[in-house]
């Protein structure tokens, strides 16, 4: 990465066509695959594990290659990259609370 | 550029790679990120962004998980007869095509502004906000397909209250975010067809237009993950 670091300075991103076709193409046959497995009725872990890591290729191709996120430098990958990692504490937070509310609401509406 | 002007040690610093690179960034008494104002702002205010969308998204699970009335299933409320087959979820999918072949003719587009392409960089860009354009239709149909079906953000016919008020805020904020785009796209590509960037001799404006583009389609991303695939 850091060979082509070198084409990522003041003169702006200049990466080879090829490179943006790749990801192009596998966002397509990601897209693809997610769509599928709704086709085909998967259900449980094998569903969520498959759409999760679908999701996750697809955002971190597409940050990384079209955002040009993997050229720049290791200051502004943290600067917005980490920040939005204190939302997985909300995520967490939210969904045990979702839980609770259930719960909640189950007991009170079977009395 | 003006804003490198700014970093008289920037040359020293900013050729140090990884940990050491980030210590130098921000330690010296320099701006911080060696980029272009335009784009550490554009980059900030998706963060920004993506705090919100984060918040529709969490605000959306949480109300799924609480309630007790059966949530009504993304993939009969979106499948569509298309020639007497019943395709379950189909228009999502061809929203979804839509929009990540709008990222791609829109990389293409950056690309060939760093190259100076004029012509390309222009019919390019637009082609994207076309495809952009084209996505809102879609979505105006969707809209149209499900208000008819009786589906309000108080209440509809298939089940738990709180789909509609979560379909309409997270794809309305998406297509609000897609409409804007357009909007932005077609501004730029124009002042790209008029030869502004070439007098400016940067086309740096090119690529942060492309971050909020690919921004846009990054959302959907998880917007197809999370309420539709659900």
């Amino acid at each position: 990465m850091e060979t082509v670091a070198g084409h990522a300075g003041a003169e702006g991103q200049q990466h080879p066509i090829a490179i943006y076709l790749w990801i192009w193409a596998l966002l397509f046959i990601f897209s693809t695959f997610s769509y599928l497995i709704d086709y085909f009725h998967l259900h449980g872990y094998l569903r969520w594990s498959l759409i999760i890591t679908f999701m996750l290729l697809k955002a971190g191709f597409i940050v990384a290659v079209f955002m040009h996120m993997a050229w720049e430098r290791l200051a502004l990958k943290f600067a917005i990259l980490i920040p939005p990692l204190c939302l997985l504490i909300l995520i967490g937070l939210m969904a045990i609370e979702g839980d609770y509310t259930f719960l909640t609401r189950l007991t009170a509406f079977l009395r | 550029m003006a804003e490198h002007a700014l970093t008289p040690s920037g040359e020293s610093t900013s050729a140090l790679p990884g940990l050491p690179g980030v210590v130098a960034d921000w330690s010296a008494d320099k701006q911080a990120f060696p980029v272009p104002w335009g784009k550490a702002m554009m980059w900030i205010f998706l963060l920004s962004d993506t705090f919100i969308f984060t918040c529709f998204l969490t605000s959306y699970m949480n109300v799924r998980i609480s309630t007790t009335v059966p949530w009504p299933n993304p993939s009969e409320v979106f499948s569509l007869d298309i020639g007497g087959a019943h395709i379950p979820l189909i228009l999502i999918a061809i929203m979804t095509m839509v929009l990540i072949t709008s990222s791609g003719t829109m990389a293409m587009a950056v690309n060939f502004g760093y190259r100076r392409h004029r012509a390309n960089t222009t019919a390019l860009m637009l082609i994207t906000a076309a495809f952009g354009a084209t996505f809102v239709g879609m979505q105006a149909f969707e809209w149209t397909k499900l208000i008819r079906e009786g589906v309000r953000p108080w209440g509809n016919p298939l089940g738990a209250t709180q789909f509609g008020s979560c379909f309409f805020m997270i794809t309305g904020f998406h297509g609000l975010h897609v409409s804007a785009g357009v909007v932005y796209l077609t501004v730029v590509a124009l002042r790209v067809w008029r030869g502004f960037y070439d007098r400016k001799g940067s086309y740096e404006t090119v690529e942060i237009a492309g971050l909020y583009w690919h921004f846009v389609d990054l959302v959907w991303v998880f917007i197809f993950a999370f309420f539709y695939l659900w």
